[in-house]
């Protein structure tokens, strides 16, 4: 066992050590002066001090003084989690030239102070420690972050709001955005809206403007019907690999011009309409919705006579007269660089039929929220008009809130947004049929601006509230009143009572849930979820956009439930993360890598499958492993299964971990 | 000039060692030739007292077998130390404690009253233990202590090379016998062997598969094994990739797996420990409950991945309160 024990310029190391008293979060219970009298004791250790606050200025420059007056060589500073302070005392080591990787903390205050009451214990836990840092630092060695230059390109997957926002937000500061979008059109959900709450802002009248901006954007590349298949490399240097599914339609001639519809085959839509969600049908030729963007019809293969049985007169070629449809085109494979990805993939609605007790498809004139914003939509399939299954408008409509939220059963979490778009469907059926609109609630949760006054304006508006999570909705009359009505059964918890509401429709507003394919979108990304299954960022108060994976970024509902105004404003905080990344034209990468030590490495191949980041590849010409220590995020795993002993990490070498337990040991 | 004078020695092993001298069929009389072998108890008629005779130094090596774990072994061998220029630890035994270490999962105690009573082939109604000391008509009658704790040779006298292997491989036996006589020795602490693991030579290396992880290990009675495919990459718990080469890939040759005698290159520190990291990282699953599942298809692990080298370990042995009576040595 060879030791890599690097000796300081003058021989001996010298090691400082620094214990903080962080005011009395760590002198409250650790004997401060009595560590430090210790800390004196150990073996190459050549200044022991303490400071109030090591993180202050002065403490920083009371390190500095003593490393530019060659006291020391290695600062073992014992305070605070090094997640808190460790980048604070390696800058201030690089301000007095010395290398910041000859550092190391000890955490005497959230492993030792907080976590105890017993001061005695706590002080021989934070000598404990301090041992430990001081036995191990004398295996430091100098080290160096690397440069890597950066693509300036960037990725944005997925068209919805945020991600149309981050997109133009990229293209007017100049970077060049492909923007992939698995739907033949973006526009996402918000498309689909009628008006958008609390404003009433008509939702195609703000989104349709953006939407044709990215079309004409010089700088965007859309890719609509498209989804990345593949992603490899690293921050700063991703290699993606887009699938660009045949739309069977030549999209540089295609206007849109409808011909291709009409002329098909099939007179009437066969096949359920998935921008009306299911309310209306749609031919296999077709063009989402007018203003679809890119404007350009797509053919489902599912349904086409042609593609399907090859025997079709093909009246659509002969309509059109721009010879834009191509029945032969074939699945594209687009290869592209970029420097940053921002994940925008959005969500999916709650499936009411999971909830089987309030009948969703059972009985006709229970809707879903969203069905019924195609319903009030002028241009969806009823032409604005909200009427029951035998044409009627309805004279009582119930609003049952969190469906599919804050339901233990289904998801715990508050989907957020059901609240505001309930009652502002409340209000839209209200102005368009005046029925008696019932809204059945658990807590009225409005926390955005103008919101709560537009719950306001809704209770003067003589909307009804029912504060109960509904029950149960059926057919089951009790009394004449009840009959050939749906029947919504209720606990009204603020007259303490279980009500039964008669009445013609019924919305359910389901919340909001991650993609079913969300964990290979994950996986392609190298991206965590929560348990739930949104993506996880970085940290939830300090970097909400920013994922484990450098350089790839989140916005909007794929992160967590939103409304349009939290999903444009974190599609432009992911597209700033990307553009501060991009414009500095290179990413710092920490040196805590794994590195192999090819002499001992036999070729083995335990490592191979093993690295989450495929930073590990086997190097089939010398037979051996190869790391990419520029994708290796220092996690470990490689370094603790390789049977050699030849992959080891820096700052966390077998030798630099004994040390460290070592240290302990021989203290305790 | 006389030639340099070698003496070969066996502590706890199994006689295997001094079979692979043997082994070295005629190329032994080269070694005969070139060296004197004055003392070599299983083969040759000398005596303690010839060695206590010696003058400190005057033999140029001892190749030492066997772990240490009594009283008299210790004695010889800090004999053997003091007469040697040089000690070669020889074979697992000595160089990591071996089969024989494997007694430090349990005491002395406990070994002697599962060999002296509770073995079924035993009758030992009088409870008779070996003692240390008899007094017989003759005089007092004295037997070696064993000790609690079984230990590598360089745990009790210094040692100056390490001829690795469950016993060393022929030639390299040759090689560092030829290597002494020229001079030409590595520096003090080495083991003679190459320093890099067994799949750089096995010849089924070509055959592994990217992805190494398993669904579950086998024991090689459970299966028909390839004869060629990696044995990994079959299921089966080969040490290969954690154990030295050096032996010609003797085993996996003869389609069985490696157990690791040969044990770890330079920069392992514990055998055991790596071995066990590095199988436990073959896991294919992320499940909990499926990767106990899997890891507990591997019958006695310490055995397993401990199988020579439990001695050498940073354990050294299963603990024992010293308020329990203990004794670590």
């Amino acid at each position: 066992m060879s030791t890599v024990n690097i000796p300081s310029p003058n021989g001996q190391p010298k090691i400082g050590v620094y214990v903080c008293h962080c005011g009395i979060n760590i002198a409250g219970r650790v004997d401060v002066k009595e560590t430090v009298a210790f800390a004196k004791t150990l073996p190459n250790v050549t200044v022991a001090t303490e400071y109030k606050f090591m993180c202050s200025d002065p403490g920083q420059e009371m390190i500095q003084k003593d490393l530019r007056d060659g006291k020391i060589d290695r600062v073992v500073v014992a305070s605070c989690s090094p997640l808190m302070h460790e980048p604070t005392f390696r800058r201030a080591m690089i301000a007095a030239d010395a290398n910041p990787f000859l550092f190391q903390m000890a955490n005497i205050r959230e492993h030792v102070s907080w976590v105890t009451l017993d001061k005695n214990a706590a002080t021989e836990k934070a000598k404990a420690l301090i041992a430990a840092a001081v036995k191990r630092i004398v295996l430091h060695r100098p080290l160096e972050k690397t440069r890597v230059p950066v693509t300036s390109d960037v990725l944005v997957v997925g068209g919805g709001i945020a991600g149309i926002h981050a997109a133009l937000t990229l293209a007017e500061a100049g970077r060049k955005v492909y923007l992939v979008e698995k739907e033949p059109t973006i526009g996402g959900h918000m498309a689909k809206f009628d008006k958008t709450f609390p404003t009433l802002d008509c939702s195609a009248c703000i989104l349709t403007p953006k939407m044709s901006a990215v079309r004409a954007h010089p700088n965007i590349i859309l890719w609509t019907y498209s989804e990345v298949a593949e992603v490899e490399g690293f921050v700063g240097n991703f290699k993606v690999k887009v699938k660009r599914k045949p739309r069977y339609i030549k999209e540089d001639l295609c206007v849109g011009c409808y011909e291709c519809v009409e002329a098909c085959v099939f007179k009437k839509g066969i096949t359920k309409d998935e921008f009306n969600v299911g309310l209306s049908k749609r031919r296999p030729i077709y063009i989402p919705f007018p203003q679809a963007t890119p404007l350009v019809a797509v053919i489902d293969p599912e349904t086409c006579v042609q593609i399907k049985r090859n025997k079709c007169k093909k009246p659509c070629v002969d309509a059109c007269e721009r010879d834009a449809i191509d029945f032969d085109q074939k699945v594209e494979i687009k290869e592209i660089d970029v420097g940053a990805i921002i994940l925008a993939t959005g969500f999916k609605t709650f499936d009411a039929s999971r909830i089987s007790r309030y009948g969703y498809g059972k009985y006709p004139n229970i809707y879903t929220s969203l069905e019924v914003e195609r319903m009030v939509n002028a241009a969806g399939p009823t032409g604005g008009e909200v009427h029951l299954q035998n044409g009627e408008k309805p004279k009582t409509v119930g609003i049952v809130h969190c469906v599919g939220s804050r339901d233990s059963k289904t998801n715990a979490y508050c989907s957020r947004v059901c609240c505001m778009y309930s009652l502002k469907l409340a209000h839209l059926i209200k102005e368009r049929t005046e029925a008696e609109v019932y809204n059945f609630y658990i807590d009225m949760r409005t926390p955005g601006k103008g919101y709560e006054e537009f719950y306001e304006k809704l209770l003067k508006e003589n909307v009804h509230f029912i504060r109960g999570r509904v029950a149960e909705i059926s057919d089951w009359a009790t009394i004449p009143e009840e009959e050939g009505k749906l029947v919504i059964r209720a606990e009204d918890t603020l007259i303490g009572a279980v009500r039964r509401i008669p009445v013609d429709m019924v919305v359910l507003s389901v919340g909001m849930e991650p993609h079913e394919n969300v964990d290979e979108v994950r996986r392609l990304f190298n991206v965590s979820c929560s348990h739930e299954g949104w993506f996880l960022e970085r940290h939830p108060k300090l970097a909400p956009v920013s994922t484990f994976t450098d350089g790839v970024f989140l916005a909007g509902a794929c992160q967590g439930p939103k409304d349009i105004p939290d999903s444009v404003a974190q599609a432009g905080a992911a597209a700033a993360e990307a553009l501060a990344l991009i414009d500095r034209g290179y990413v710092e990468l920490e040196p805590n890598t794994a590195y192999l030590q090819e002499e001992f490495c036999s070729g083995c191949k335990t490592c191979l499958g093993l690295c989450p980041y495929g930073a590990i590849s086997f190097n089939d010409e010398k037979n051996i492993s190869s790391v990419n220590g520029a994708l290796c995020k220092g996690c470990g795993t490689c370094v603790a299964a390789c049977p050699s002993g030849a992959l080891q990490q820096n700052l966390f070498t077998d030798e630099q971990i004994l040390h460290e337990i070592e240290g302990v040991i021989s203290y305790v | 000039m006389s030639k340099p004078k070698v003496a070969f020695y066996w502590c706890a092993s199994c006689g295997g060692c001094e079979e692979a001298v043997v082994d070295l069929g005629p190329d032994i009389l080269k070694v005969v030739e070139a060296v004197d072998i004055v003392f070599w108890p299983v083969a040759l008629d000398f005596k303690r007292s010839d060695v206590e005779s010696m003058l400190d130094g005057e033999l140029t090596v001892s190749f030492i077998n066997g772990a240490v774990r009594s009283s008299e072994q210790h004695e010889m061998v800090e004999l053997l130390r003091r007469k040697s220029g040089l000690v070669v630890a020889f074979g697992s035994c000595a160089h990591t404690g071996g089969i024989p270490g494997l007694a430090n999962l349990f005491d002395r105690k406990a070994m002697f009253d599962e060999a002296y009573f509770n073995v079924p082939s035993v009758v030992n109604d009088e409870k008779t233990v070996p003692q240390e000391e008899y007094e017989a008509p003759e005089g007092t009658l004295t037997l070696p202590n064993l000790w609690n704790t079984v230990k590598t040779l360089d745990q009790v006298i210094p040692v100056d090379y390490y001829l690795p292997g469950c016993p060393p491989p022929v030639n390299l036996i040759a090689e560092a016998v030829s290597k002494i006589l020229k001079g030409e020795l590595p520096p003090r602490g080495a083991v003679l062997a190459p320093d890099i693991a067994l799949c750089d030579e096995c010849p089924r290396k070509e055959t592994k598969p990217e992805k190494m992880s398993q669904k579950q290990f086998k024991r090689p009675h459970e299966i028909m094994i390839d004869p060629e495919q990696c044995l990994l990459a079959q299921g089966l718990l080969c040490l290969g990739p954690i154990t030295r080469k050096g032996c010609g890939a003797a085993c996996t040759t003869a389609n069985m797996p490696c157990t690791g005698c040969m044990g770890p290159i330079s920069n392992v520190i514990d055998y055991g420990m790596k071995a066990l990291s590095a199988v436990a990282s073959l896991a294919d699953s992320n499940d909990e409950e499926e990767i106990e599942k899997i890891l507990s298809k591997i019958v006695d692990p310490v055995g397993t991945f401990y199988r020579y080298s439990l001695p050498a370990s940073l354990l050294h042995r299963y603990y024992q309160p010293a308020a329990q009576g203990g004794k670590q040595s």
